[in-house]
């Protein structure tokens, strides 16, 4: 067993102060949202019904909260327990992601109010993508915050309950695994209906499956990149370099086998051509090819995984890949017919960056208060 | 590298499980015009751009008429409507097809032409399929797309679907509903017949069954050009008609097949494309979409066998350790 | 007049006495002038030529003849009332043969009509009223013992011009339609080889022949025309396009039938049969008979029935609906592929590109301090 400890530590700090204000003034501008309703404060039109919201709060950020669904399956279904240090934060990491992307989506639809007729069997529709995101993603936040409530029973010393809990928290931890590969992969399912308003590059029937290799792709370049980053944020040794570095290579398979797929699907297709025909979409699909290649090569070497600014850099290049994916997939490809045009207003990415403020705080206090990061080993 | 063959396949297999095995789920056509169902053929050969049939709609659906930049420039509001497609005031739009100096009425070469754009009351809705609370309903008889803003969340995932961008979201509400035509379901229940159809001064907008509609268009457009035709007016049961120069059509009738087919039918002397309505395949991304999703949950035994097998590996890592 | 002119001065004073002898000061003569000279296309600067053209003592001869028709060209106007037109018209001609006003008759009137054409072979400008007819070498019309046929190529082959008024003249009118039994044909059709000016109308509006005779003699050449030979600056344009009722016509609110709701509130007539969208004429810009504002037909309530228009007035049922014509479509008409606001804000730009920015920048940062402390331990150790 690794141990953990809280961080502990000031926490009004200054940088925590420019993400509250921050926050603060995704309150104000969300106050105006529900007055006024959301064109009051987005961008969003008839033709992009959605913008960066769903984009990227929920796209990305619950991509971005695969490091917890990732590492577990490596941990408990391959039994892997080499990378269980990692676990805890993935797991807070994911909670976080998956929380704030629920909130996201309470803002961004239009009749929140009966958000829960998601869940009333007789309006369900189990036709729709929709129904299966939304109710996988509701399940899924539940099953992580108990997932992640060892973590706070330890805290408060109940460590009886702690036992009681560990008892089921199997089955919670096969939860965990199933939900996610359920709802990353109808997320990419989600555009299938769209049609022929999606650009052929990527448009395919393989959406599901490509959107659950590059989730879970994400979610251990998330891992990588928070680790490394949190530690010189946080003034933290590099202690974990080594396993970050063995962790990298899960990533090579995956994306070989996601750019084989992508390729092959295209060429089986015919679509390969229009690439150089389709001028900025083109240009797009290769930018985030090149950045999906990117970790391939860098990782290579095993020489290479040993430098944290290594896996830095590829671990952010594999995070920049899966977001432009799914900004291209949702936006950048998608057109629902001539005159129709779509870049977020300020106000809308200020809501979108007061979510993520709130994340980071909330990260902020967690490992300072709570046993989520391993002990400082001092040699 | 510490990932063992054997898991590598594990996970690939877990994948391919969930992501099922898409080639063989293409679904093809699956649902058909029942024998009830009413739509709407709009002739635009002989529209004369009035837009008779948008007033009516808002006259009947009391939708306000668009004037917020007309308002802004001459402090009038109300009197004139300004809408540039449809939205979530405007139900139902003409549209002009220009070409070069615009002066030959139906001539795709320095011509003009009308197109009206409505719900197309797909026989396959994609917006069905998509809405996650049932929301959106097809009638069973009429075959009409119906609304219900008691079920609706606002997620606009059917604006999403649709092919042709019909429903919209009121954007500019606190309390925000999804608006579409539904084929004045409200005049329809007291015998009437959908105000753009009922106030056409020419009969381009036809009410009628879907069936009697389409064998009316596929007369229409074997019609020779110049010939005169006596085309119904306002609905195909009143047998009021008006006498008219036939217009070279195109021998297409839009929405015949399109996505399986529509309950809104168009005609038109210029291509249709140039008209701004969409290329699609003869089958609804609808059914593309759902032959993918229940692939891979048929029966929910995909799920079931993967959750076993998660079941089974986490207890064994889990058992002996606290977590 | 019973008084001799024998100077310029003489006779601009006289018409000037005249004009206010009948209640037009010189002020709103001018005023007059200004607005035919607006209504014949030409600019402003052409409003002292015309008035000089109107006062001009060297007045034009004019021969007019009556053929098929029903004097109503002549009547209309004659009874123009504000702005006399047909006192501005006449003392601008010296109309020496017309059958409705010479106080002559008989072979005495004849006679002047001979004289005049001799005297001014090929100078002397001929209005045509009433169609010809054609049949039975157009033995339906005689005046003077000859054929309406023979009168015109005789006086028209030495016209200098030749003004056809009303439709009748223009191209038949009502007499031409089916089953046509006299034959009757508009002036065009007969005479090729002299410029001929369409004026249709039933009546044709006498502002049209006014500013007509004006242009003519103010530049000493005749208007531009249309296909039809019909001056632009009249026929340019459709009913439908300057109609008061168009706005109407434009949000779709139509009268349903006579005496309706839309009716009474002044809805637009297309429905019932108004011509005004494939007739070419300027009743709807300035209205028609003089009666004052709203006295046209479609003023009055009544579809426009395309009196001008060939193949539409005594041709189609008045209330069968017209084809809509548009030479160019609105641009009130929503385009296609009109474009949508949503596109890039300055706002949005700034935020997106500030994010973009921070994350750079961190990322670059962390990266800075890794690659330090990589290097560090070892260099301790």
């Amino acid at each position: 067993m690794h141990e953990k400890q809280a961080l502990g530590g000031r926490l009004l700090t200054k940088p925590f102060w420019v993400l509250l204000t921050l926050a603060m003034i995704a309150g104000l501008l969300l106050i105006k949202r529900f007055l006024f309703g959301i064109g009051a404060v987005t961008n969003l039109s008839d033709g992009y019904p959605w913008g960066i919201w769903i984009v990227y709060d929920v796209l990305v950020g619950t991509a971005l909260g695969c490091g917890g669904y990732s590492i577990a399956l490596l941990v408990y279904i391959f039994n892997k327990g080499e990378y269980h240090p990692l676990v805890r934060s993935a797991l807070m990491t994911s909670a976080f992601g998956y929380t704030l992307a629920g909130v996201s989506i309470f803002i961004d639809i239009g009749r929140y109010w009966q958000m829960y007729n998601v869940f009333l069997p007789w309006h369900i529709n189990v036709n729709s993508i929709m129904f299966e995101v939304a109710a996988c993603i509701g399940a899924y936040v539940f099953v992580l915050w108990i997932e992640f409530s060892p973590t706070f029973l330890e805290h408060r010393k109940s460590l009886e309950t702690k036992k009681k809990l560990n008892k089921f928290l199997f089955f919670f931890i096969a939860l965990g695994v199933l939900l996610p590969t359920m709802h990353q992969s109808s997320l990419g399912s989600l555009m299938i209906i769209a049609g022929e308003k999606l650009s052929p590059m990527w448009q395919t029937g393989w959406l599901p499956l490509l959107f659950l290799l590059t989730a879970i792709t994400m979610g251990y370049a998330v891992v990588i990149f928070e680790s490394l980053f949190s530690a010189v944020a946080l003034k933290r040794p590099l202690d974990e370099t080594p396993i970050l570095g063995k962790l990298s290579v899960m990533m090579i398979p995956l994306l070989v086998l996601f750019l084989l797929l992508r390729f092959g699907d295209l060429i089986w297709r015919g679509q390969l051509g229009n690439i150089f025909n389709d001028g900025m979409l083109g240009a797009f699909f290769v930018v985030e090819n090149v950045l999906f290649l990117i970790p391939i090569i860098m990782l290579a070497s095993a020489k290479n995984r040993m430098k944290a600014t290594t896996l830095f850099w590829s671990a952010g290049s594999m995070i920049l890949a899966g977001a432009l994916y799914r900004f291209d997939t949702f936006l950048v490809a998608f057109n629902p017919g001539v005159g129709y045009h779509y870049f977020p207003s300020a106000s809308e990415i200020l809501i979108t960056v007061g979510i993520i403020s709130i994340e980071i705080m909330a990260y902020l206090i967690f490992v300072k208060k709570l046993p989520v990061l391993p002990a400082i080993k001092h040699s | 590298m510490n990932l063992e063959r054997r898991d590598f396949l594990k996970v690939l297999s877990a994948g391919a499980l969930t992501a099922g095995n898409v080639t063989s789920v293409f679904a093809g056509i699956r649902k058909t015009l029942s024998a009830d169902a009413v739509g709407i053929l709009y002739d635009g050969t002989i529209c004369i751009g009035c837009k008779a049939c948008e007033a009516a709609c808002k006259q009947y659906n009391d939708m306000p008429p668009e004037s917020a930049n007309l308002e802004k420039a001459t402090g009038v509001d109300g009197i004139w409507d300004e809408s540039y497609d449809l939205s979530e005031k405007t139900l139902n739009k003409i549209k002009l097809y220009e070409h070069g100096d615009a002066s030959t009425h139906n001539s795709e070469e320095n011509g003009f032409a009308f197109v009206k754009k409505a719900c197309m009351h797909c026989v396959d809705p994609d917006c069905v399929s998509a809405c996650p609370v049932t929301a959106l309903v097809k009638n069973d008889a009429t075959g009409i797309v119906e609304y219900d803003k008691d079920a609706c969340i606002g997620c606009r995932y059917c604006m999403v679907a649709c092919p042709y961008n019909v429903p919209k979201f009121e954007y500019a509400q606190a309390i925000p509903e999804i608006v579409k035509c539904e084929l004045c379901n409200h005049r329809q229940a007291e015998g009437g017949i959908p105000a753009c159809c009922e106030f056409c001064p020419t009969g381009a907008s036809l009410f009628g069954k879907v069936t009697d509609l389409l064998e009316e268009a596929r007369k229409r457009i074997k019609l020779v050009a110049g010939s005169t035709y006596e085309y119904p007016m306002r609905s195909l049961d009143e047998g009021d008609v008006s006498p008219k120069t036939v217009a070279p059509y195109i021998n297409y009738i839009y929405g015949e097949k399109e996505g399986g087919g529509t309950q809104y039918l168009l005609l038109s002397a210029i291509p249709f494309t140039k008209l701004g309505l969409p290329e699609l395949s003869a089958t609804s991304s609808a059914s593309k979409s759902e032959g993918i999703q229940h692939g891979i949950y048929k029966g929910m035994i995909a799920p079931i066998a993967l959750l076993g097998g998660l079941l089974y590996g986490a207890y064994q890592t889990t058992k002996n350790s606290e977590g | 007049m019973g008084k001799l002119l024998t100077s310029t001065e003489s006779l601009e004073m006289s018409f000037s006495n005249e004009l206010e002898a009948q209640g037009v000061s010189r002020r709103s003569f001018l005023k007059f002038c200004t607005a035919i000279t607006a209504a014949m296309g030409l600019p402003a600067t052409m409003v002292a030529r015309v008035a000089d053209t109107i006062t001009s003592p060297t007045r034009t001869p004019v021969i007019w003849l009556h053929f098929q028709e029903c004097t109503g060209c002549t009547e209309s106007l004659l009874r123009t009332t504000h702005p006399t037109v047909e006192e501005l018209v006449l003392d601008m001609i010296s109309l020496d043969y017309s059958e409705t006003l010479c106080a002559a008759a008989g072979h005495q009137v004849e006679k002047s009509l001979i004289d005049s054409a001799k005297l001014n072979e090929g100078k002397y400008i001929l209005v045509v009223e009433g169609s010809i007819p054609v049949k039975q070498d157009g033995i339906y019309c005689k005046i003077a013992d000859r054929t309406a046929l023979d009168i015109l190529n005789d006086y028209g082959s030495r016209a200098a011009a030749i003004v056809a008024i009303g439709s009748c003249a223009s191209w038949g009118g009502v007499q031409s339609s089916s089953p046509n039994p006299t034959g009757a044909t508009g002036v065009h059709e007969i005479i090729k080889d002299k410029p001929v000016i369409n004026l249709p109308g039933c009546p044709a509006s006498p502002y049209n022949l006014l500013s007509t005779i004006l242009y003519y003699l103010t530049l000493g050449k005749l208007p531009q025309l249309d296909s039809k030979a019909r001056p632009k600056f009249a026929y340019g344009r459709l009913i439908h396009e300057h109609c008061e009722r168009r706005p109407h016509f434009d949000a779709g609110r139509f009268a349903l039938e006579f005496g309706d709701d839309g009716h009474r509130e002044g809805y637009c007539l297309y429905k019932l049969g108004c011509k005004g969208p494939e007739t070419y004429n300027n009743c709807s810009s300035i209205l028609f008979g003089d009666v004052g504002s709203g006295a046209w037909p479609v003023g009055t309530g009544h579809p426009c029935f395309g009196c001008s228009e060939e193949g539409v007035g005594f041709t189609k049922y008045i209330h069968e609906q017209s084809a809509v014509f548009t030479d160019t479509p609105p641009a009130s008409y929503a385009q296609i592929s009109g474009d949508k606001a949503g596109g890039i804000t300055i706002g949005g730009a700034a935020v997106a590109g500030a994010v973009g920015g921070v994350i750079v920048g961190a990322s670059a940062m962390a990266a800075k301090k890794m690659k330090a402390e990589e290097t560090a331990p070892e260099s301790d150790a």
